[in-house]
């Protein structure tokens, strides 16, 4: 199968994930130029960390506009598998393929290390190797992580599921302390209403490697990987044509 | 700003130039100098730029080696070969001045110009890190100070997307009104891919790239080469502002610059921005150039162009460009949505020579901007304040009764205490190589698609070189050359940053001597040449020059990546071993200065070849995995580095038994000596039982001395001579004392 890491000005993350996929799952992957207008050929995308356009104005305000995103949304809608890693899950909250949005974190500081998620849902491509419950040690590195949504939001991720992973301790057990930036309900992943576009704010490619002291991430990748290769219809490698502006 | 219309003796020395500086410009020129001319030389023979106090002393450091590919010197950064046709590209730079002024951006653009100038090697920077000294905590300029100066480093380096992988803080009385911010930068490069700051070719063209011109960091150069004033508030417009992702794009679209073979020379706009980097890419490359001010992209009206050349905006570089192959170039940075535009040429007469609309604006030897500033022998004289601080008899310092107390006092003093505030600050772990994060005693950093690693670590004493400049300068190494060791890495290169008070006091050049000699003697003997540096001179408060403060960044190479050590005990029931020698070594020591208000000498002394032979059998032992842990003892002794290895990040300690039952030498050492003298040479490691045996052997083989202190039990630390208890902390009191000390409780 095959990924595409797509590239924005200021992203960052593009080459760990790409790294990822090549060298430690074993699969095939392409970086995506934001100002490419068509995405063909690919299985899964990556929109991946960084500060794509310097997080100036917002996180993730600017570079919903990249041409790109027209593909994505349009790849987005047919099914495509599509994750968001940190600023990739702040662009997907800016285009409107996930629901809420982010504040700063509760210290109002940038944070960076180890946190702990709990798998909410393994019916989803990204956790159908996980069990419920599991817990993932999975770095996170971000000062607008704060995952916010009003009551509504919040009613429908929980009917439909679409609370993905949540922060927790080491042991599973939700609890303030455990919950590194204040997000609202611990979420620290969600997926959008029919579970094939992920946001997630922790990065599952920086825990892909024994040498890296954790390697709970690659779960994520290698559920993409077992989904897409235990039903092929899933895959959408034929062309997808630049859509009409996603509302 | 308006053109003075004639050159006063006032206005030359407004520039910091001296009247014998200005009569040699005068002689070279065979002329007065214009206003513009005035401006190009004031930064151009600024202390900052032109070193010319301090050149003859950097000559005493050993800048050779096997593994040196580029000199200190030659370039903007060393170059040091790690084989496998890779090389490390590093320096460190001071912002000092900048962050006392305007603190998130004066450090901020610290990092952006030190990642400038190793992207502009045509290295990609693959780590950051600092060596930050302020005023005590309980003032809240230094507290702002911190957070801003941290903030400032989080902003600019996360965003780049390079990890901040270490470096020291340390708070003393010293560093009140004048904060040192030294930044150092790592890149590797393909050995075939290192570009030269060179302008060679008659009539190739120069590109200037980035972003406009304005007048932020007016005579920043000449700001750096002063002492700050009470005024401080005045000088603001001599800070620049920072854009991190203008930065990003121009490091993306550098490196993919060199693919097209395009690039003849390349060099950051740094200090004295446009004047700075024609006048030394001509230079060095024996060339000359002609720029035409009038195409420069600016971004504030009626600049003249003295503003112009002066102004030190940030995130902007000048590219020299083999002619005919402009197209290539012009394609990488439409496609990073880079400004690039052609200023000029290089030409064949040596001259920098400067237009504007209305013609010629300044002409002068490109050589002798660079190489022409007088060099000076400073007066030297050693202070009257050693002779009274020299001696201190332990006699006269009474012992504590509370070993405890000190310990926990100790491990929660700010420059102890864990900087965990600090570094989850820094994304520390993009790029997915960091394999030591902060917390070990050095960051260790994979090279992907290699079996190596490298190891990174910063250190320097203020207090240490007060009291004693020659063996501070020589701890300094050896202490960074023991952290990279004590990772499993081989010291093969440093890299400085010089932060002394202003070099006309006799007394301050004194202090700058014996520290470069402390320094060079070191790194000849544990085999650790100098690649370059930065010299900050004027680093003064009101109350005079700050502590001699000499930081070392030390580059180790681990071959083979198999396994690596940290400082955290790992199991119950393997044995605690002190491979050096313990002696009564009490001054300059943390403990002497926390508990006693004591800043007093002698320091402790480092025996160079017993140092290496150390250093040396911890590699081994690291080698051969027959440590579990190795730890250096350094600031706080033997009972804070003990404490240190029972606190693991993780948050998974293991306490400690400790019976100092050993030779009648060690007997006779005092016990506060013993437990928080820092004597140095010493690291701390553990073993599984069965490893002791050929542990002692090599050590022996080695002379090294190699002292079985205890074994990892419990969950506490317990120290005891002759069966009578002198220290026993639990592990959750050291830990909440060792993790509050920055914090301060505000999270």
């Amino acid at each position: 199968m095959r990924f595409g890491v797509v590239v924005f000005p200021g992203s960052n993350c593009d080459d760990d994930c790409y790294d990822v996929v090549r060298d430690v799952v074993g699969e095939e992957v392409d970086f995506i130029w934001h100002k490419e207008r068509r995405v063909e050929g690919f299985d899964c995308l990556i929109l991946p960390g960084g500060f794509s356009y310097g997080d100036y104005l917002r996180t993730g305000a600017i570079a919903r506009f990249s041409p790109v995103m027209k593909a994505i949304g349009s790849f987005a809608r047919r099914g495509g598998l599509v994750i968001g890693i940190c600023n990739g899950f702040q662009i997907l909250l800016e285009s409107n393929l996930l629901p809420g949005a982010m504040m700063k974190n509760r210290s109002l500081r940038f944070i960076c290390k180890f946190a702990n998620i709990r798998v909410e849902n393994n019916l989803t491509p990204f956790t159908s190797l996980c069990q419920i419950g599991q817990v993932l040690r999975i770095p996170i590195a971000h000062i607008d992580g704060r995952y916010y949504a009003d009551d509504e939001i919040m009613r429908g991720l929980k009917e439909n599921n679409q609370i993905i992973f949540r922060y927790c301790s080491e042991d599973g057990e939700l609890s303030q302390e455990s919950n590194p930036n204040g997000s609202k309900d611990f979420i620290a992943g969600i997926s959008n209403r029919s579970g094939n576009v992920l946001g997630l704010m922790p990065h599952p490619e920086r825990a892909s490697e024994s040498i890296l002291s954790s390697e709970d991430g690659r779960v994520v990748f290698e559920s993409v990987v077992s989904t897409v290769k235990r039903s092929p219809r899933r895959s959408l490698r034929n062309d997808c044509p630049p859509s009409e502006e996603i509302s | 700003m308006k053109e003075p219309g004639k050159i006063t003796p006032d206005l030359v020395k407004a520039h910091g130039l001296t009247e014998e500086e200005y009569e040699k410009i005068k002689d070279t020129l065979g002329r007065e100098p214009n206003f513009t001319e005035l401006g190009i030389f004031s930064v151009m023979w600024s202390e900052h730029c032109s070193y010319k106090s301090s050149k003859p002393l950097l000559r005493l450091f050993p800048t050779s080696g096997k593994n040196i590919l580029i000199k200190a010197g030659e370039e903007n950064a060393g170059v040091v070969d790690i084989g496998d046709g890779l090389c490390v590209v590093m320096k460190m730079e001071s912002h000092n001045h900048p962050s006392a002024v305007e603190p998130f951006q004066g450090a901020s653009t610290g990092v952006g110009g030190i990642l400038r100038d190793i992207f502009t090697m045509g290295a990609r920077p693959i780590a950051l890190l600092d060596s930050l000294r302020f005023g005590p905590l309980d003032n809240g300029r230094n507290r702002y100070l911190l957070s801003s100066v941290v903030g400032g480093i989080a902003a600019y380096g996360n965003c780049m997307g390079i990890p901040t992988v270490g470096g020291e803080i340390c708070f003393d009385e010293t560093y009140e009104g004048n904060p040192l911010v030294n930044v150092m930068c790592v890149g590797v490069a393909r050995r075939n891919s290192l570009v030269r700051a060179r302008a060679t070719g008659a009539r190739n063209p120069v590109f200037y790239v980035g972003a406009d011109t304005g007048r932020d960091g007016l005579g920043g150069a000449s700001f750096a080469s002063r002492e700050l004033t009470e005024e401080l508030d005045k000088d603001r417009p001599a800070v620049q502002i920072g854009d991190p992702f203008k930065e990003k794009l121009l490091l993306e679209a550098c490196l993919e610059l060199l693919n097209t073979g395009a690039v003849v020379g390349m060099q950051d706009m740094g200090a004295a921005g446009l004047t700075c980097s024609t006048s030394e890419t001509a230079s060095r490359g024996h060339s000359g150039m002609r720029v035409d001010l009038s195409l420069v992209p600016r971004r504030e009206e009626g600049m003249i162009p003295y503003e112009v050349m002066l102004s030190e905006s940030q995130e902007r570089m000048l590219v020299i460009v083999t002619r005919g192959k402009e197209r290539e170039a012009r394609r990488v940075f439409d496609k990073w949505d880079l400004h690039a535009v052609p200023i000029g040429e290089v030409t064949g007469d040596e001259y920098l020579t400067v237009l504007d609309d209305a013609g010629g604006v300044a002409q002068v030897p490109a050589r002798f901007l660079t190489e022409g500033a007088p060099v000076y022998t400073r007066e030297e004289r050693k202070p009257e304040y050693l002779r009274k601080i020299k001696d201190v008899s332990i006699s006269t310092i009474p012992e504590p009764q509370d070993y405890d107390g000190v310990l926990k006092v100790l491990v929660a003093s700010p420059s102890i205490c864990s900087k965990r505030w600090v570094y989850e600050q820094y994304d520390h772990m993009v790029r997915t190589d960091t394999v030591l994060r902060p917390g070990a005693d050095a960051a260790l950093i994979r090279i992907k698609g290699t079996q190596k690693a490298i190891a990174l670590s910063c250190d320097g004493n203020g207090r240490y070189c007060f009291l004693d400049p020659y063996e501070g300068g020589k701890i300094a190494v050896a202490e960074a050359a023991r952290n990279v060791v004590c990772v499993g890495a081989e010291p093969i290169a440093i890299t400085n940053c010089l932060n002394f008070g202003n070099p006309t006091k006799p007394h301050v050049f004194w202090q700058f001597r014996r520290c470069v000699e402390g320094m060079a003697d070191a790194c000849r003997i544990l085999n650790t040449p100098v690649t370059g540096g930065n010299v900050s001179f004027y680093n003064e408060n009101p109350k005079g020059a700050i502590d001699p403060t000499p930081v070392v960044g030390m580059l180790g190479l681990v071959e083979k990546m198999s396994f690596s050590c940290t400082p955290w005990f790992k199991r119950e029931g393997d044995l605690i071993v002190l491979l050096g020698e313990c002696t009564e070594e009490i001054g300059g020591s943390e403990y002497l200065g926390l508990i006693h208000g004591l800043k007093m000498g002698p320091i402790p002394r480092v025996d160079l070849e017993k140092e290496r032979a150390v250093q040396n059998t911890c590699l081994e032992l690291i080698r051969a995995r027959l440590v579990s842990s190795s730890h250096d003892c350094s600031e706080g002794g033997l009972a804070v580095a003990l404490a240190e290895c029972c606190m693991s990040d993780s948050g998974m300690g293991s306490g400690a038994v400790v019976e100092l039952e050993a030779s009648p030498e060690i007997l006779k050492i005092r016990m506060d000596a013993l437990l928080f003298g820092e004597t140095q040479s010493r690291i701390l490691v553990s073993c599984r039982p069965r490893n002791l045996p050929r542990i002692e052997r090599l050590a022996r083989q080695n002379k090294v001395a190699c002292w079985r202190l205890g074994v990892v039990r419990g969950n506490r630390l317990t120290v005891r001579r002759i069966k009578r208890r002198v220290l026993d902390v639990s592990l959750e009191e050291l830990e909440e004392n060792w993790g509050k000390g920055l914090s301060g409780g505000d999270d």
